[in-house]
């Protein structure tokens, strides 16, 4: 009893000394973890110093590449007159509705064809036959069509993020465990029970793998669709900026296509993350 | 615990359905499956039916699940010939074939009307994963997996349960937490059961008769007479399992029926050149 007693009165002096040890460890390991998450932008903050540095020394021409300070002010002011603004949204607009037209197209299709014998015969090969044209290679064709307004531009977006969705979803359907589909039918599922409960879910990962690769096609489309011709969207403001030799803002819009794209992507695995949680894969945070 | 234990057993006696094949016939293109396999399930009867791999057991079972259909003879499953997939008839498969994008609780319920979704945790719980019910499955171990397939196939109250080798991936120690589980259930429930399995000690543990499909026919129909529960230890339980251990090892000819009650020891030299 009493040694029971002793060895419950030490307890608590050794664990105050376990925090004391565990103090400066502590800290140290914080640091470390910060050390970690610092380091991959160590070499992009060197190259902007050396960048910043090499302006400054007149190293570096302004015409061919101005200082990243003049970058920040440049954006700052095109950010504070607000026209920015209005170029950085027709340009999402412009991506966004060539992604819904052109992605629930390709979803649509690509659900269809899935599911159905008949719609994979009909119409599978005519669409791999299409498939293997580059979009870009449309644009005279488009211009022919469209002119050069809002319209051509959605058609080529919309056409070169159908087929990774398109592509994606068929084979989400086709790889969906049949062994589960067979369970399903003996519980008695059917239809859109079946389709909601075991089928969509099933093909979710791999069409989510189509809009990332959609995604990303859809800001290179965009580029390349308003450095044709357009009277406003990024594209606009470097071209104009490229006329009147402005190469900071140039610099200014190719920077904002990769934030946009950055975010496209950030969205994208966000989607990943809260749809398929239940998948071993992408629970990686919650096992740690 | 123990009223909801007792309520149901004394109320379910009756809930098993009869099972009868005449003459099934299956064969896909030019090879024959099953033969003339003739079945006959009382009521509220565990029938294991043993065999060789590919000698045709997982297809008789897939028959009288619906999931395909004979290419001749009869087959009934209660009062009707059997027609494409039964409401009341559930299959546990040898994977558990749990929906992996939905928790526990929801692969339970699944195909159940919602005013009936509460039942799901009561099943949980006669399988002992009621913490679980909001865990993913990938998160289960694979006995874990089995005991959610079971519950999911118990909360429709099936009168007729069908098992594919369910515990046929699991290790020794959780199939014999599972026979127990089973026969508990089967016990409380008093479904009619029919049990595929390549393991005979299982089949023998649970099974009310085992029977022996050979070539695509029944070769053997024996009833195991012991009382439950059963002990693995048993003289009476190791002969029987002997004996039919023996039987499914042997390659057909022996066709005389007197030898084929005889227990283990007194089968004959020759019959166990085959087995070896």
């Amino acid at each position: 009893m009493t040694q029971n007693q002793q060895t419950l009165h030490g307890l608590p002096a050794i664990s105050t000394h376990t925090q004391n040890d565990a103090g400066p460890s502590g800290v140290s390991v914080f640091l470390r973890s910060v050390g970690q998450r610092l380091l991959p932008y160590l070499l992009p903050l060197a190259l902007i110093a050396l960048w910043q540095f090499g302006c400054l020394q007149g190293w570096i021409s302004k015409r061919v590449l101005p200082a990243p300070a003049d970058v920040g002010l440049a954006a700052w002011k095109l950010a504070l007159s607000g026209e920015l603004w209005v170029h950085v949204r027709v340009s999402a607009a412009r991506a966004l509705s060539g992604l819904a037209i052109g992605g629930s197209l390709g979803l649509l299709l690509g659900l269809l064809t899935g599911s159905v014998r008949l719609f994979e015969t009909l119409l599978d090969s005519t669409v791999q036959m299409v498939r293997n044209i580059p979009a870009l290679a449309l644009i005279p064709l488009v211009i022919l069509w469209f002119g050069i307004d809002e319209s051509a531009k959605l058609f080529l977006i919309a056409i070169s993020v159908f087929f990774p969705i398109y592509l994606n979803t068929f084979h989400g359907i086709r790889n969906v465990d049949p062994g589960l589909v067979e369970m399903a039918r003996t519980y008695g599922l059917r239809g859109w029970a079946l389709y909601s409960n075991v089928i969509l879910p099933g093909a979710l990962s791999s069409i989510l793998v189509g809009l990332r690769f959609s995604l990303g096609l859809m800001w290179v489309i965009l580029i390349v669709a308003e450095t044709i011709s357009a009277q406003s969207g990024i594209g606009y403001l470097t071209m104009n900026a490229r006329e009147f030799l402005q190469t900071d803002i140039v610099l200014v819009g190719i920077l904002l296509y990769a934030a946009l794209g950055k975010i496209a992507d950030s969205f994208a695995r966000f989607l990943e993350h809260s749809w398929l949680r239940w998948h071993p894969g992408y629970q990686n945070q919650s096992v740690r | 615990m123990t009223e909801t234990l007792q309520q149901p057993s004394a109320a379910v006696t009756k809930r098993g359905v009869a099972v009868k094949s005449q003459g099934i016939y299956k064969s896909y293109g030019a090879r024959t499956v099953l033969q003339n396999a003739n079945l006959s399930i009382e009521p509220g009867e565990f029938v294991a039916i043993v065999g060789r791999s590919g000698c045709g057991k997982s297809t008789l079972l897939r028959l009288i699940a619906g999931l395909e259909k004979p290419s001749g003879g009869n087959l009934h499953v209660g009062q009707q010939p059997l027609d494409g997939l039964r409401e009341n008839s559930r299959m546990m498969f040898q994977d558990a074939r749990l929906l992996p994008w939905k928790r526990v609780v929801d692969n339970v319920t699944l195909g159940l009307p919602k005013e009936r979704h509460p039942e799901a945790l009561q099943v949980l719980e006669q399988v002992g994963l009621l913490e679980r019910a909001h865990d993913w499955p990938a998160r289960l171990s694979g006995g874990q997996r089995q005991r959610v397939a079971l519950a999911r196939a118990l909360v429709h109250h099936p009168d007729l349960l069908l098992l594919d080798e369910p515990l046929g991936a699991l290790d020794a120690l959780t199939r014999i937490e599972m026979h127990s589980l089973i026969e508990n259930l089967w016990l409380r429930h008093g479904f009619t059961a029919l049990l595929v399995t390549h393991d005979v000690q299982e089949a023998v543990w649970l099974a009310d008769r085992v029977v022996l499909i050979e070539d695509g026919a029944i070769a053997l129909d024996l009833r195991v007479d012991l009382p439950r529960p059963r002990h693995r230890g048993d003289a009476r339980f190791a002969a029987l399992e002997e004996h039919i251990l023996a039987r499914v090892l042997q390659r057909p000819g022996s066709q005389d029926p007197a030898k084929e009650f005889a227990p283990w020891p007194a089968t004959p030299a020759y019959e166990l050149r085959w087995a070896i």
